[in-house]
């Protein structure tokens, strides 16, 4: 099994290697960390493809309640066949160099979807999937996440309300989510000029098929899988009572809350960096203190009318 | 897992609440299946045709029943948010509905007829459209291979234009939001659901495997009626 890199490096790795991201910090001449910090490379051959992570467990270390014959065919093959499409979409173009977060990003293309999107965003989702469960999983989240969750949602149970909601409600194919989102305004592209804590906050989102909170400039903290193929071996059409199980037995309130310190300090830089690139504009546009300087230093010089 | 014998055909009606039909509001039940659950083995399994038609289908049939009361009581009321805010539950479940009653009878027992290729106008315009009827599967198999997530493949007639057409919807979509003309002869479901605890997740060999129960005796009715 490979080493697993902690979560908080791969989120910043990741986030920092974003097109979105770096188009902001260019005024500050930020290097691109371009490859995902967890390829593996074989000596003498540079291997730009997207790897398939294996969960950071046994594929029976979540039984009963997810068996192992479902991490079997849902990493085994769907989240396999991600990868091994993925790859064969992206070789040779310019997406073959990008970590999967560009590629996600630059095959959203705002909404107007490109091919690879699909792979390349089921390969994440699935990644973070295993990552958000853990064996002896559920319980409470505690501390700073237990405070965002109270203030947010009033209580940990209005979370679980929902949480369960939104993954019951996701008609066909797709995710529940809890997200950290930073942004006031719920215009698509909109950024708010003037951010203020109150406008951070955790909030519960759904998403269909391969979308995920990326495309919406969230931050991930948790996400259940509700395609059928996540519960089907296990629960039949039964889809609430795995997402009943899935949060009392699996749910890594731990990753979550690790996720949510790392998505406090990229906005905390990327705040930063917005206050420079705003400073640096202000001095451009700011008026002459003194206006006589366009007009000589006699105003009667020119006179207003001519009577 | 042990081979299981469904002796006797699944009578599964919901009668309709009395209170309802006081309203004049009419609401659905559970169509029953023409044939046995285990009957169109081994191309479908009978665990999946007894989930699918009891639990799946019977769920739409309950929600849509609950999102058209709660529909008809916000038209008298004059809610206008709520009759929209119901639209969505409306699609989803009404569409599972109609899309699945299609689907019951589009399939039928090998011993049955299932599987047997179409013969008079409809085998004819298959062949004129797709230039067999091999190759019109292969296409509809890799349309159906190729949704994204959840949803169905078509085999219609748009009976305007007297022409064939193959097409795809998503979720429970039915088939005439890709067209109002559109009427479908075949339709096949290819939400996991549909196959997973045979074929899990290899969706093409259960396409593949699909057409030998699929009924085109009764897709050339539909057919002969649109196109005389």
């Amino acid at each position: 099994m490979a080493s697993v890199t902690t979560i908080s490096s791969h989120l910043t790795s990741a986030f920092i290697s974003t097109p979105e991201f770096c188009r902001l910090s260019q005024s500050l001449n930020c290097s691109q960390t371009q490859r995902r910090s967890t390829r593996k490379s074989i000596p003498g051959k540079i291997s730009a493809s997207v790897d398939l992570k294996p969960p950071p467990y046994e594929l029976n270390a979540l039984e009963p309640h997810m068996s192992k014959e479902t991490l079997e065919y849902h990493w085994g093959k769907h989240h396999r066949g991600y990868v091994n499409n993925l790859n064969k979409q992206i070789e040779g173009t310019e997406l073959d160099e990008m970590s999967l977060e560009s590629i996600i990003s630059a095959s959203y293309n705002k909404g107007d979807i490109l091919p690879a999107f699909n792979n390349a965003a089921q390969v994440w989702n699935h990644e973070f999937f295993w990552e958000s469960m853990k064996p002896g999983g559920g319980g409470k989240p505690s501390g700073e996440l237990l405070e965002l969750i109270n203030r947010d949602f009033g209580s940990f149970e209005g979370l679980i309300h929902e949480f369960k909601l939104a993954a019951t409600t996701q008609f066909g194919s797709g995710w529940a989510w809890l997200a950290y989102k930073e942004h006031k305004l719920d215009i698509p592209n909109a950024r708010n000029p003037r951010p203020s804590e109150q406008d951070k906050k955790l909030v519960v989102v759904k998403s269909p098929n391969a979308i995920n909170p990326l495309v919406w400039e969230y931050h991930p903290l948790l996400t259940l899988d509700v395609w059928e193929h996540a519960y089907y071996l296990d629960f039949e059409n039964r889809r609430t009572d795995y997402i009943s199980t899935f949060l009392n037995k699996l749910v890594s309130w731990e990753t979550v809350s690790s996720r949510l310190e790392a998505a406090k300090v990229l906005v905390a830089e990327r705040e930063r960096e917005m206050e420079e690139i705003d400073a640096i504009d202000d001095m451009d546009t700011m008026e002459p203190e003194d206006a006589d300087m366009y007009f000589g230093s006699d105003a009667d010089d020119f006179p207003e009318d001519e009577e | 897992m042990a081979l299981r014998t469904f002796a006797t055909r699944k009578t599964l009606g919901l009668a309709s609440t009395f209170h309802q039909q006081l309203r004049g509001l009419q609401t659905f039940t559970l169509p029953d299946l023409p044939y046995d659950y285990g009957a169109l083995e081994p191309a479908i399994s009978g665990d999946i045709m007894k989930l699918h038609h009891q639990k799946h289908h019977q769920t739409y049939i309950t929600n849509y029943n609950k999102a058209l009361e709660q529909l008809d009581d916000a038209i008298a009321k004059g809610d206008a948010s709520t009759a929209v805010k119901l639209q969505s539950a409306i699609k989803f479940n009404g569409g599972g509905h109609v899309n699945h009653s299609i689907f019951w009878k589009n399939l039928t027992p090998t011993k049955e007829g299932g599987g047997e290729p179409p013969h008079g106008s409809l085998g004819w315009a298959i062949d004129q459209s797709y230039g067999s009827l091999e190759k019109l599967i292969a296409k509809m198999n890799a349309e159906g291979a190729a949704v994204q997530g959840s949803g169905w493949v078509w085999l219609a007639v748009d009976k305007e234009l007297k022409r064939l057409v193959v097409e795809t919807t998503a979720n429970q979509d039915p088939l005439v939001t890709k067209g109002p003309s559109l009427v479908p002869l075949i339709g096949i479901d290819v939400w996991e659901h549909a196959y997973y605890l045979q074929y899990k997740n290899v969706r093409p060999d259960y396409l593949k495997n699909i057409w030998k129960v699929i009924n085109w005796k009764y897709a050339s009715e539909i057919y002969e009626k649109e196109c005389p």
